[in-house]
């Protein structure tokens, strides 16, 4: 076996140094959600050319022969280590994983959804943040997924964000950054601004691991950095414990 | 206000140079030249509403940019009385970058929040030209908390190139700061009215920005991404800066059309700067107006109808 079918087999992480590779959303729908207990949902949602944005269409016609039709999320429901979640993935190799009114709906739609039949919310994000050629349409989605989150707070049902690389610009500073449970994959580059402008504006060198997943644990903005192989069974593990239900072998032992 | 004229405002500031000259001309001479400047006077006003008529996208940017235009603490000044500013995020410092407190419009006691940027160098570095960091965002969510308890509305006045992009602001957390400001004024309990002013600067202009109203200056722009910046990612040329303002929609007619505003404040002819206490008395005018028709509605009814805006918003197709 290469150690290309190595990557592979252990989800683009390295089996030797630990090192986290960027995946496609249907890696991670693949890794997360058990076998054969996802449903996808809204995959027929397009984006249009609302502004008249020059070469738009060109670029969202390469990003779906790049990383499919589904757009920068595919949502659905799944269970995950046997809980019922209603599940989004972002895939950073549509478009950066920028949120145009698409992703917003979904994860609107989603959030709802979650919020209607009480089954927790979990959110992979992988986005260099809004998507510029939708203006402040994609700005607002900001706002339009944060309604939607917000509604869910208050409705009390959980919901866990695994923030992976990069998240960065306006999907962290909207739903990324409000779970009730907020995950990151080692090494994975999270922040609001890119740290090319910061280093501009600043003039000099930024510290050795600034912005990582590891960093941020430090600063005290993440609960955890999970590796990629334990994400599902941590976010089971968190939605069991703050839904009130017992430990999987609780339940077998009884 | 002392500050040199938009290159495309030139031909404004030669006529009124010219009038000036004539009238102290006159006055040095006791001379009667009222019938020669009643005719350049009326020039000059044709003059202002052409230019600010067929302003391109990227002028209307400098436009929002410019310090000469009144700022948030030069509406707070006029428009509130009985101003009380209130400091501090209660967690790290104080953010100057933002100000607000509590105060009075007209009769109604209010919060108000905005950015404010400086007019000269030793203004920008106290308020780093209007570019917040994550504690002055916290001390704006800490006062809009407080109205909601206090069941006041809130105004803020938006006017900011964007959060900013430093090692202290990413370290304390600039993303989970405005990320929670936008879901906390989702569910705010209180009516809230925001007005861009300036420059809506991206998702830093969003974290004063999601409201029951959000007004518009007819000069003022909001932008997902500054047009230098867009520029140099879509075409690795900030030089194209024109070209990107075009594309981004970002001039308040624009948003309007999009329904991402929900009402354009007209501007005096020549723009804000042009007649500040016009602008000011204008924006005054239309807070009033908008909290007293949002006064009227029951907490849930407030937030179901600022929910459904939000909610509607985004165009796609669906097959």
């Amino acid at each position: 076996m290469d150690a290309r079918d190595k990557f592979e087999r252990n989800s683009g992480v390295c089996p030797a140094c630990g090192h986290h590779r960027r995946i496609g959303a249907d890696q991670y729908i693949a890794l997360l959600a058990d076998e054969g207990s996802w449903t996808p949902l809204d995959r027929g949602l397009r984006s249009v050319d609302a502004l008249g944005f020059e070469s738009y269409r060109e670029r969202l016609n390469v990003a779906m022969k790049k990383a499919g039709r589904e757009e920068a999320v595919r949502t659905g429901a799944a269970t995950m280590d046997g809980e019922p979640v209603y599940l989004a993935v972002m895939d950073f190799r549509f478009m950066g994983g920028s949120m145009g009114s698409v992703v917003g709906e979904k994860i609107a739609r989603l959030a709802r959804r979650s919020r209607e039949e009480r089954t927790p919310l979990v959110i992979v994000s992988a986005s260099g943040g809004a998507r510029m050629q939708e203006g402040v349409l994609s700005l607002m989605q900001l706002a339009k997924t944060s309604v939607a989150i917000a509604q869910l707070r208050e409705a009390g049902v959980p919901f866990v964000s695994v923030l992976t690389d990069p998240t960065t610009g306006g999907v962290s500073a909207s739903f990324a950054f409000q779970g009730d449970v907020i995950l990151a994959e080692p090494g994975a580059v999270i922040g609001f601004a890119g740290a090319r402008v910061i280093k501009q504006t600043i003039g000099q060198d930024l510290p050795e691991g600034f912005q990582t997943a590891e960093f941020l644990l430090e600063h005290g903005m993440l609960d955890a950095v999970v590796p990629r192989g334990r994400l599902a069974a941590t976010c089971a593990q968190v939605l069991r414990l703050l839904e009130g239900k017992p430990a999987p072998d609780v339940e077998r032992a009884s | 206000m002392a500050t040199a004229a938009l290159d495309f405002e030139k031909p404004i500031a030669e006529l009124e140079r010219q009038i000036a000259d004539l009238k102290r001309l006159a006055s040095e001479r006791s001379l009667d030249v009222a019938r020669e400047i009643a005719p350049l006077e009326a020039k000059l006003a044709e003059l202002r509403e052409e230019i600010f008529r067929n302003l391109t996208p990227y002028q209307r940017v400098l436009v929002a940019r410019d310090p000469r235009r009144p700022f948030a603490l030069d509406y707070i000044n006029a428009l509130i009385t009985d101003f009380v500013e209130l400091h501090g995020d209660r967690l790290y410092r104080d953010d100057p970058a933002i100000v607000g407190g509590l105060g009075r419009l007209g009769s109604r006691s209010v919060v108000v929040i905005g950015q404010q940027r400086g007019r000269d160098i030793k203004e920008n570095l106290k308020r780093n030209f209007g570019m917040a960091h994550p504690e002055g965002y916290r001390k704006a969510l800490r006062l809009m908390q407080l109205a909601e308890r206090f069941r006041l509305p809130v105004i803020t006045l938006i006017d900011t190139p964007g959060a900013h992009p430093g090692l202290g602001a990413e370290e304390r957390g600039q993303a989970e700061a405005i990320a929670r400001n936008i879901e906390t004024m989702a569910a705010l309990k209180t009516p809230l009215v925001a007005v861009v002013i300036g420059e809506g600067g991206s998702g830093g202009a969003l974290a004063l920005g999601v409201g029951d109203r959000v007004l518009i200056l007819e000069n003022a722009t909001y932008s997902v991404i500054t047009p230098e910046g867009c520029a140099a990612i879509l075409w690795r040329d900030s030089g194209q800066k024109e070209r990107a303002a075009e594309a981004l929609k970002l001039t308040a007619p624009d948003l309007l059309a999009l329904g991402l505003v929900d009402e354009i404040v007209p501007e005096p002819p020549g723009g804000a700067h042009a007649e500040p206490a016009a602008a000011i008395e204008a924006v005054g005018a239309a807070l009033e107006r908008h909290l007293a028709e949002l006064a009227g509605l029951p907490p849930e009814e407030l937030l179901a109808r600022r929910a459904e805006k939000y909610l509607r918003m985004g165009k796609f197709e669906e097959a």
